[in-house]
C-alpha cells in the first residue's frame, strides 16, 4: 500500500484511465465469451475504439495545444487510404495480424508526413484562422481522394484523377481506388482486440507526452504563448510535435475504422466527421483525456439506442447534444450544480459519508 | 467573350455567397461565435417564402417581408435558448451548441416538409439579359442579388458606425466586461446582432433559391460552409471584407471549373484560401491584432 | 473528474431519455424482440435499409413508402404475411451496418435494401458472409451482386450507360455529346463510366466531358457554357433529378436548347414540387417506371401512393414495391415459412430466384441471373405536354 501512496495524482489519474479501458475491454470479452451482446453491440465496438483513438488525439490538438482543428477527418482518411491500399495488394500474402500491423504503421506514418506538410504553414496561424485552414485541407484531401483513380498492373501502379480509362490499365490490372466508389471488396481484418491495443498505445504515448517536459513546454505555448517564447521555449517544434502525434494517431485510427469495413469511400471523411470527433472532445472535456474517452463511447452508441424513435431520431439527438452542452458547460447551470452538490453534502447522511472519507485520508 | 461570362456567373455566384458572409461576419463580428447554424436558417427561411407563396397564394415580396421577420424570431429564440446559456463559457462549446442548433434545424425541415426537392423556380422568376447578341447573358437574379448585397453591405456599415445600437455593438465585441459597466445591456445587443444577422439570412435563403432554383433540408448546409470560407477569405468580422470575399470566391470558384477541372473545383477553392492566409493571415481586410503578454 | 463525472450524468439522462422513447414506437413496425415473438410465426420479418435523414433521405423515404404500400397490401390479402422495419442509415457505410446489425437483433429473416449503393456494397458482403438474403430496390453497382446472397431490381450501372450510348447511336440523336456527371456518386460514376466506352465504340463524340460534385451542385453555369461552346447536340446526364432540374433551368438561362438524355435517375423530374414543367419538354430517358403509364398496375399504385403519402412516387418507390413481390413470389415458391431461420430462407429463396418470372411497376417479365442481376428491357420515354410518352 505505502507504494501507491507514494505516486504522484497524475500516475494515479492515468492508472484509472488505462484501468476504464482495460475494465471496458475485460467487460467485453466476458460477454462476448457467454454470448449476451447483441449483433449492433457487437458491430459498434471497433468503430468505438477508431472514434475513441480519434478524440483523444485530437483532445492533444485541441485541448493541449489549444488550437482547434477542424479537419482531423482529413489525416483519418489519408491514413485510411493508404493503410486500406496496402491491405489490398498484401491480402493473401502475409497474414491478417501483419497486414493490420503494417497497415496501420502506414496509414499512420503517412497522416504523420501530412500533419508535417500541413502543420508547417498552418501553426503560423491563430484561432479561428487555423481553425478554417484545417476545414479547407481535410476538404481539399476529400475533394481529391474523391477524383482518385488508383491501379495496379504489371507496369506499376498508376494515377489518375480523372475517370479509371485513363489509367491505361493492361488487362491484368486491377482498379484499387475507384473514384467515387474507393476500395471495395477488401478482407475486413480489424478486430476489437485490435481496437484496444490501437487505444491503449495512443493513451500510453499521449499521456506520456502529456505529462514530460515536451507536454509541459506545449501547454505553456497554449496558455501564454508569448511568455513562452520568452521563456526561450522552441514554439514551432513543439507545436509541431502535438499536432503531428495527433494525426498520426488519426491515421492509425482510420486504418483501424477502414478495415472494419469491406468498402472505403472518401465520402466519409468530411467536415462532418471531423465535427462529430470535436463533439467528443469537447463534452468530454478540453483537455480532458479520459473524459474523451468516455464522451466517444457514450455520443457514439447514442444514436444507436435512439433507433427505437424513428423518425424523430436525429431530431432528439440534435435536442439532447445541446442540452448536454449547457447542461455540462453554461456557467449558470455549473454554478446551480454545486450549489445543488453542497445542498447534498449537507444531508445527515452524506455528512457521515464525508467524515468517515475524512478520517480515513487522516489515518 | 467566353471569359467575360465565366466572370459574371462568378459575380452570380459571389453574390450569394456575399450576402451568406455578411450574416455570418455580423454575428462573428460582434458575438465572437461561428454560428454553423447560419446555413440552416437560411434554409428555413427559403421554406417560409416557398411555402407562402405556393401554399398561400401570397405576394412573393410579402412573402420575403414575411420570412424576414419570422426568421428573426428564430435567431432570437435560438440566441435565447442554446446560446445565451454557454456565455462566459468556452467558445468551442458555443460552437458545438450551433451545430447542435444546425442538426435540429434540419432534421425539423426534414420532418415538416419532406425529403423531396422543391423547386423554387415558380416562386420568383426574373427576367435574363442578353447582350452583346445573344452570346452574353446576364440572369436577372445576378443583377439582384449583387446589388441587394452592395445595399446590404452599405447599410450594415452605416448601422455599426452611426448608431447607437451599432456603437453598443461595437463596444461588446471589443470588450464585453467594460461594455456593460458602460451601461450597455450585452444580452440585448447580442440578441439584437442576432436578429440581424437572420434577417439577412432570410433574404440570403431567397436569393440562393432564386439562382439556384432547388430546395432541400440540406439546402443550406454547403452554402454556409462556403459562405463563411469567404467570410474568413476577407477578414472575419469585417463587413466590406465578406462582400469583397465573397464575390471573389464565387469568381475563383467558377474560373477554375471553367480552366482547370470540374471536378477539384473544390480543392482549388480551399487552396487559393490556405494561401491568401498564409500571406495574409488575417484574411484580406481583416484587422491585425496586437498581441500582449 | 468532475467533467467525466458530469458527461456520465448527462449521458445516463440521455440513456434513460432513449429507452423512454423505445417505449412509445410505432407498434406497426416495433421492434421490441419479445412483442414480436409472437408474431414471429405469422410474419416474415422483412428489414430495410435507407437514408432517411441528410442529403440522400429523398430516395430512402420513397423506398420505405413504396415498400411500406406493398406490404399493406400483401398482408391485406392474406397467405404470408410480412412485418416491415425499416431503418435509417444516413447513405454512410457505418450507420448501414449498425443499422443492418440492429435489423439483426430485431430479428430479420430478409433484407430489402439497401437503399444506396455505397452502403449496400459493404451491408451485402455482410449479408453474405452472414447467409443473408439480400435484395435492393435501387442499388446499381455491380459490386452490389458480386456477393454471394444479394439481388438486385434495377439494372447495373454498366448496363445502363451501354443502353443509352447504343440507344442514341441506334436512333442518330446526335454525333456530338456533351456529359455532365456527379464524380462523387458511385451510380452516376458507373453509369459515365461505361457510356463513355460505348459511344466511343459507337462513333459518338464527346465534346465536352463535364463533372460536378455532391458539395458542389448549385452552381452548373460553368458545365452548361461549356457544353454550348462544344456546339454539343445532346447532353447526357447520367445523375438524379434534382440536379437536373438545375441544369435544365441553366441551359434555359443560357438560352441553350439541345435534346436531354438522362437515365433512371431522371425519373422524378415531373414531380418536383413548384417545378416548371415547361423546361422538361422533349426530354428522354431510360427509365424503368414511369409515373404515369397507362397500365392498370401502375395507376393503381400511383393512387393508393398519393392518397397515404400525398405525394407522386418516383422510381425509387416503385422498385421498393416491386421488391416486396418479389420477396413474396419467391418465397410462395420456395416454400418459405416464417418460422425458418435467416439461413434457411437465405438458400431457399436464392434457389427460387432464377426460376423466377415476375411483372412489376419496373418491368414485364423480369428475370434474374444465378448472380443477382436482373434481366429486363429499359424503356425509353420523352417528355411531352408534361408527361411521359414512349419512343
Amino acid at each position: 500500500m505505502n507504494g501507491i501512496k507514494r505516486w504522484s495524482k497524475t500516475t494515479k489519474s492515468n492508472i484509472i484511465t488505462y484501468g476504464i479501458v482495460l475494465a471496458f475491454y475485460l467487460l467485453i470479452e466476458g460477454l462476448l465469451a457467454g454470448n449476451l451482446l447483441s449483433n449492433s453491440f457487437q458491430g459498434m465496438l471497433v468503430p468505438v475504439c477508431a472514434y475513441v483513438v480519434l478524440a483523444v488525439s485530437l483532445n492533444l490538438t485541441v485541448g493541449i495545444l489549444g488550437e482547434l482543428s477542424l479537419g482531423h477527418a482529413g489525416f483519418m482518411s489519408v491514413g485510411a487510404f493508404s493503410g486500406a491500399v496496402l491491405w489490398v495488394i498484401l491480402e493473401g500474402k502475409v497474414p491478417d495480424l501483419v497486414g493490420l500491423v503494417l497497415a496501420m504503421l502506414l496509414g499512420g506514418v503517412v497522416a504523420g508526413v501530412f500533419g508535417f506538410l500541413i502543420g508547417i504553414p498552418v501553426l503560423r496561424l491563430r484561432g479561428d484562422y487555423l481553425a478554417i485552414v484545417t476545414l479547407a485541407f481535410g476538404e481539399i484531401i476529400k475533394n481529391i481522394l474523391n477524383a482518385l483513380y488508383l491501379g495496379v498492373d504489371a507496369s506499376g501502379l498508376h494515377v489518375s484523377l480523372k475517370d479509371s480509362a485513363a489509367l491505361g490499365l493492361d488487362a491484368e490490372g486491377t482498379l484499387i481506388i475507384n473514384g467515387a466508389i474507393g476500395i471495395s471488396g477488401m478482407k475486413k481484418i480489424s478486430s476489437f482486440t485490435a481496437g484496444i491495443i490501437l487505444v491503449l498505445v495512443a493513451l500510453a504515448v499521449i499521456l506520456n507526452l502529456i505529462h514530460s517536459r515536451a507536454g509541459r513546454a506545449i501547454m505553456a505555448i497554449r496558455d501564454n504563448r508569448i511568455a513562452a517564447e520568452a521563456m526561450g521555449i522552441n514554439i514551432t517544434k513543439y507545436k509541431l510535435m502535438a499536432f503531428i502525434t495527433s494525426a498520426v494517431f488519426a491515421g492509425m485510427a482510420g486504418v483501424l475504422y477502414a478495415l472494419n469495413y469491406t468498402t472505403l469511400a472518401a465520402k466519409k471523411f468530411d467536415y462532418n466527421t471531423s465535427i462529430l470527433v470535436l463533439v467528443f472532445v469537447v463534452l468530454g472535456g478540453i483537455g480532458n483525456i479520459r473524459g474523451s474517452i468516455i464522451a466517444a463511447t457514450i455520443l457514439y452508441i447514442l444514436p444507436e439506442l435512439l433507433r427505437g424513435l424513428q423518425d424523430y431520431r436525429m431530431l432528439v439527438y440534435a435536442v439532447v447534444l445541446i442540452f448536454m452542452m449547457i447542461f455540462n458547460q453554461s456557467p449558470q447551470v455549473l454554478a446551480w450544480r454545486s450549489r445543488m452538490g453542497q445542498i447534498m453534502m449537507n444531508w445527515p447522511v452524506a455528512q457521515r459519508f464525508a467524515s468517515m472519507k475524512q478520517g480515513k485520508k487522516e489515518g | 467573350m467566353e471569359f467575360l461570362s465565366y466572370v459574371i456567373n462568378g459575380i452570380s455566384l459571389g453574390g450569394v455567397y456575399a450576402i451568406i458572409a455578411l450574416g455570418y461576419t455580423m454575428v462573428y463580428g460582434i458575438a465572437k461565435m461561428l454560428n454553423f447554424a447560419h446555413g440552416d436558417v437560411i434554409m428555413v427561411g427559403s421554406y417560409l417564402v416557398y411555402v407562402a407563396v405556393t401554399g398561400a397564394g401570397m405576394h412573393p415580396l410579402l412573402a420575403v417581408v414575411l420570412s424576414m421577420v419570422a426568421c428573426t424570431l428564430l435567431g432570437i429564440v435560438i440566441e435565447r435558448l442554446a446560446y445565451k446559456p454557454l456565455r462566459g463559457a468556452s467558445s468551442l462549446s458555443v460552437l458545438i451548441t450551433a451545430i447542435g442548433v444546425s442538426y435540429l434545424l434540419q432534421n425539423l425541415a426534414l420532418l415538416i416538409w419532406g425529403s423531396t426537392p422543391k423547386s423554387f423556380s415558380s416562386v420568383i422568376s426574373l427576367p435574363t439579359f442578353h447582350l452583346a447578341g445573344g452570346s452574353l447573358t446576364i440572369p436577372g437574379i445576378t443583377v439582384v442579388t449583387v446589388a441587394v448585397s452592395a445595399v446590404i453591405m452599405v447599410g450594415l456599415v452605416w448601422f455599426v458606425n452611426s448608431t447607437r445600437t451599432g456603437q453598443a455593438m461595437l463596444a461588446v465585441s471589443e470588450d464585453k466586461g467594460a461594455a456593460q459597466l458602460m451601461g450597455i445591456n450585452v444580452n440585448t445587443t447580442i440578441a439584437i446582432t442576432f436578429a440581424i444577422g437572420s434577417a439577412l439570412a432570410a433574404v440570403a435563403g431567397v436569393l440562393l433559391c432564386t439562382a439556384y432554383p432547388s430546395l432541400q433540408p440540406t439546402t443550406g448546409a454547403m452554402p454556409g460552409i462556403k459562405a463563411f470560407t469567404a467570410a474568413v477569405f476577407g477578414g472575419i468580422g469585417s463587413i466590406p471584407g465578406a462582400m469583397v470575399g465573397g464575390i471573389l470566391l464565387g469568381i475563383i470558384e467558377i474560373l477554375s471549373k471553367a480552366y482547370i477541372s470540374t471536378q477539384l473545383a473544390d480543392a482549388i477553392v480551399f487552396a487559393v484560401l490556405i494561401v491568401v492566409l498564409l500571406v495574409r493571415p488575417t484574411g484580406l481586410m481583416g484587422k491585425k491584432i496586437n498581441e500582449k503578454v | 473528474m468532475k467533467k467525466a463525472l458530469s458527461v456520465m450524468l448527462a449521458a445516463a439522462m440521455a440513456v434513460s431519455f432513449a429507452a423512454c422513447g423505445t417505449g412509445t414506437t410505432n407498434p406497426g413496425t416495433s421492434n421490441s424482440t419479445s412483442q414480436g415473438s409472437s408474431a414471429a410465426a405469422t410474419s416474415i420479418r422483412v428489414g430495410g435499409l435507407g437514408p432517411l435523414t441528410g442529403g440522400a433521405a429523398i430516395y430512402g423515404n420513397a423506398v420505405k413508402n413504396g415498400a411500406q404500400l406493398a406490404v399493406d397490401e400483401i398482408n391485406a390479402k392474406g397467405g404470408l404475411q410480412f412485418e416491415l422495419n425499416f431503418m435509417d442509415d444516413e447513405n454512410d457505410v457505418e450507420k448501414s451496418m449498425n443499422a443492418y446489425n440492429s435489423l439483426k437483433d430485431w430479428g430479420m429473416q430478409l433484407l430489402m435494401g439497401t437503399t444506396t449503393t455505397q452502403p449496400c456494397i459493404a451491408v451485402s458482403a455482410q449479408a453474405s458472409d452472414d447467409r443473408m438474403f439480400v435484395l435492393t430496390p435501387s442499388a446499381s453497382a455491380p459490386e452490389v451482386v458480386a456477393n454471394e446472397t444479394a439481388y438486385q431490381v434495377c439494372f447495373t450501372d454498366p448496363n445502363q450507360g451501354m443502353a443509352s450510348a447504343n440507344y442514341i447511336a441506334d436512333n442518330n440523336l446526335a454525333t456530338k455529346v456533351a456529359v455532365i456527371h456527379d464524380s462523387s456518386d458511385a451510380y452516376s460514376s458507373g453509369v459515365y463510366a461505361k457510356f463513355k466506352e460505348q459511344a466511343e465504340a459507337r462513333g459518338l463524340e464527346i465534346v465536352a466531358d463535364e463533372a460536378f460534385t455532391a458539395d458542389n451542385k448549385t452552381d452548373f453555369s460553368v458545365q452548361v457554357q461549356k457544353a454550348k461552346s462544344a456546339n454539343a447536340e445532346l447532353v447526357f446526364l447520367p445523375i438524379y433529378y434534382s440536379e437536373a432540374d438545375l441544369i435544365l433551368q441553366e441551359m434555359n438561362k443560357q438560352g441553350y436548347e439541345a435534346t436531354v438524355f438522362g437515365c433512371d435517375g431522371l425519373d422524378g423530374l415531373l414531380t418536383i414540387p413548384g417545378a416548371d414543367t415547361s423546361l422538361f419538354e422533349g426530354v428522354m430517358l431510360l427509365t424503368p417506371f414511369a409515373a404515369d403509364a397507362q397500365d392498370e398496375m401502375t395507376q393503381n399504385f400511383v393512387t393508393s401512393y398519393q392518397e397515404k403519402f400525398g405525394e407522386v412516387p418516383n422510381q425509387f418507390a416503385a422498385d421498393a414495391y416491386d421488391a416486396m413481390y418479389i420477396l413474396l413470389a419467391a418465397c410462395e415458391k420456395a416454400g418459405v415459412t416464417a418460422d425458418m431461420d435467416a439461413a434457411t430462407i437465405c438458400d431457399k429463396v436464392m434457389e427460387a430466384m432464377p426460376q423466377l418470372t415476375l411483372d412489376g411497376l419496373t418491368g414485364n417479365g423480369m428475370k434474374w441471373e444465378a448472380t443477382g442481376e436482373v434481366n429486363k428491357e429499359p424503356r425509353a420515354v420523352k417528355i411531352v405536354n408534361g408527361a411521359y410518352a414512349a419512343m
